[in-house]
């Protein structure tokens, strides 16, 4: 175990990944720079044949994964920021996402499209986005959500070794550096979230960067008495039904903290997942504390003010609790 | 148009009637589903390669099972030419269990990896970048295959094309662009939605470039023979524009929708002659240079039916898809 924060955790994800199959292969913008820190030092352990730096072109880097992967490799396909996944969205949405399906199957495609989500940055609308809802109706796709640096590690060397193409969002940064693994075989499936937080009172399911925000809720809540399960949720292809499932049995309200637009949000399916699965055990309405249907703003009081903060998730469950 | 026959150097009698056979193949299956299409015989529609067999045959001629090659929503020939298997074409053009796909692509997505065939593809330059890829990862297999973008004088105005030419020149790739120029990008003629020569494309990216005559077997062997060995050799990509013709529409069955005609049926019928469609100038080839005799050719006419009659025969006697096929495949397992 070692302290790291989330963009060396990364790395040495990729590292370990690369040092154990040469058939992984890194491509994307300033991926031997290295812009945030994820691909620093690859260009030098494993050479500019394996760690190529692309010209700015998301159109043609994301079909070239699906070449590559049905010919044997295994690409990861650095976007750099995850609205730049609209800029190559043609090659995910109608090839990598479709291949395998319209060939019954023929070919196999280890592809990961890695990117920065969300806002906090004044970095505003064009790089701030949470694209994963579109990406989560494509159906041919995995996406994982990491929250932290421990699980940043876990689920990138889960999704390089995954074959499929696997989206491996994360934060831009934020977060304080965790206890990461240093096991070069640490996995967290896909497809498992983790309960980060027993309680009886209310279930919140966090997604991707608003786990930080909703475990210091949880503390915020617990100081006031209310129980909080907070369940970490890691994946959203596919998403881990029975443990929100039973989570809810448990407590029967649950909101659900996602920094997606709130329409067709990842926070909406989950919400309709559990009424049509849970629904006699809710007490009260499902709750989504979302962004609402606007682009993310520059100015750190606007944006503040448009993406759930803490107080926002406390406020929430407390007029819920109120309410009953 | 020249005489296929002065191009002729390096090809043999037997190389000629290979390339020939084969084109026959693409066209007689093309001739079938164009027939078929009307009577509601299969369920999609179809985009036909008839009158660029020329292209898509000499090209693949020198490929082998490593060598990938990617196409287009007119993807038949291209899977044929590779050497797809036309029973298991047929069969998931009629939407059977036994086509190559399982029913589950129809013809615009005929694909076999096995045979180096990513396949057709629906979006218009859509296999631009799944070439380039497959193009990268024989580099660093450094095993010497090739991979071809087939694409149309339409998608030479995707934005794509140009991505793929800089990083393909940049990486030194085994990249092959075969553009074929059949004039029309659906509906509307080149001319009205392309400046400049789609071939002209190619040079400021360092690429080396081949103007071919389409419809001339020979030519394009010649042009291709080119590309395949710079590929080979580890020399980097090439583009070759072919000009040919659309002797079909863009689709079968178009008048139906279309609120009028866009071009002349006496423009379609000048491509049909001997001096320039290309099986029948092979033809011509073949008799005024006594290599083979009319009724030579008419028994290659019939082989080539047989098969193609076999083929929908498997097609139609096929059992449908079992339903429970439509859940499978999204993601392995």
């Amino acid at each position: 175990m070692s302290k790291q924060r989330m963009m060396p955790a990364i790395n040495l994800a990729l590292q370990e990944e690369m040092k154990r199959d040469n058939k992984v292969i890194l491509y994307g913008e300033d991926a031997g720079i290295s812009l945030l820190g994820q691909t620093t030092g690859l260009q030098d352990n494993f050479g500019r044949e394996r760690v190529r730096d692309t010209p700015i072109c998301e159109n043609i880097m994301t079909g070239m994964a699906v070449g590559a992967a049905a010919a044997g490799y295994r690409p990861i396909c650095h976007l750099l920021y995850g609205n730049f996944i609209y800029t190559g969205f043609d090659s995910i949405a109608n090839q990598a996402a479709k291949l395998k399906y319209m060939t019954a199957g023929q070919v196999k495609l280890p592809i990961v499209y890695m990117a920065v989500i969300g806002g906090g940055r004044s970095a505003a609308a064009q790089h701030s986005d949470i694209p994963y809802p579109a990406l989560m109706n494509l159906g041919g796709v995995k996406i994982v959500v990491p929250s932290n640096s421990r699980t940043a590690k876990g689920l990138l060397k889960s999704a390089i070794r995954d074959d499929n193409p696997v989206f491996y969002l994360t934060a831009a940064g934020g977060g304080r550096p965790e206890e990461v693994p240093d096991d070069d075989n640490y996995l967290i499936p896909i497809g498992k979230s983790e309960v980060i937080n027993q309680g009886d009172d209310v279930t919140i399911i966090s997604i991707g960067p608003m786990t930080l925000k909703a475990v210091q809720a949880t503390k915020k809540l617990n100081e006031k008495g209310i129980g909080v399960d907070l369940i970490d949720l890691l994946s959203l292809v596919p998403i881990d039904e029975d443990t929100i499932i039973s989570s809810l049995k448990k407590t029967g309200r649950v909101i659900i903290v996602d920094e997606a637009r709130d329409t067709c949000s990842a926070a909406s399916h989950i919400s309709a997942i559990l009424s049509d699965k849970a629904f006699k055990y809710l007490k009260s309405p499902i709750k989504r504390v979302t962004v609402k249907d606007i682009a993310i703003p520059y100015s750190p009081i606007l944006e503040s003010h448009v993406i759930p903060e803490v107080a926002d998730i406390v406020n929430c469950i407390e007029k819920l609790l109120e309410s009953n | 148009m020249m005489s296929i026959k002065k191009y002729v150097n390096n090809l043999s009698d037997e190389d000629l009637k290979r390339l020939y056979k084969k084109m026959l193949m693409i066209r007689k299956c093309e001739e079938h589903l164009g027939e078929a299409t009307k009577n509601g015989a299969f369920p999609g529609a179809v985009h036909l390669y008839i009158g660029q067999e020329a292209i898509a045959v000499p090209l693949c001629d020198q490929l082998n099972d490593s060598d990938w090659i990617s196409s287009t929503h007119r993807g038949h020939g291209h899977f044929i030419a590779k050497g797809g298997d036309i029973k298991k074409m047929m069969a998931e053009i009629y939407g059977k269990s036994t086509g190559i796909c399982g029913g589950k692509g129809g013809s615009m997505h005929v694909a076999d990896f096995k045979k180096g065939i990513i396949g057709a593809n629906g979006v218009v330059a859509g296999g631009m970048g799944l070439a380039v890829g497959a193009a990268l990862a024989s580099k660093m297999d450094g095993n010497g295959a090739v991979s071809i973008i087939f694409f149309g004088d339409g998608a030479a105005n995707q934005g794509v094309l140009m991505e793929a030419m800089n990083i393909s020149s940049l990486w030194n790739l085994p990249m092959i662009f075969m553009c074929e120029n059949n004039q029309y990008s659906e509906f509307t003629h080149t001319s009205e939605v392309t400046s400049g020569k789609i071939v002209d494309r190619a040079k400021p990216f360092g690429i080396p470039k081949y103007e071919v005559d389409g419809n001339n077997a020979v030519d394009v062997w010649q042009a291709a023979y080119q590309a395949v060995q710079r590929g080979r050799n580890d020399e980097g990509p090439s583009f070759i524009e072919a000009h040919t013709y659309r002797q079909r529409g863009h689709v079968e069955f178009e008048y139906t929708f279309l609120s009028r005609n866009y071009r002349d049926q006496s423009e379609v019928e000048s491509w049909k002659t001997n001096d320039k469609d290309p099986i029948l100038r092979l033809e011509l080839y073949f008799i005024e240079d006594n290599k083979f005799s009319r009724d030579d050719i008419e028994k290659i006419h019939k082989e080539v039916q047989d098969e193609v009659n076999d083929a929908v025969k498997f097609a139609i006697e096929s059992p449908e898809p079992d339903i429970a096929s439509a859940m499978e495949h999204m993601l392995e397992e």
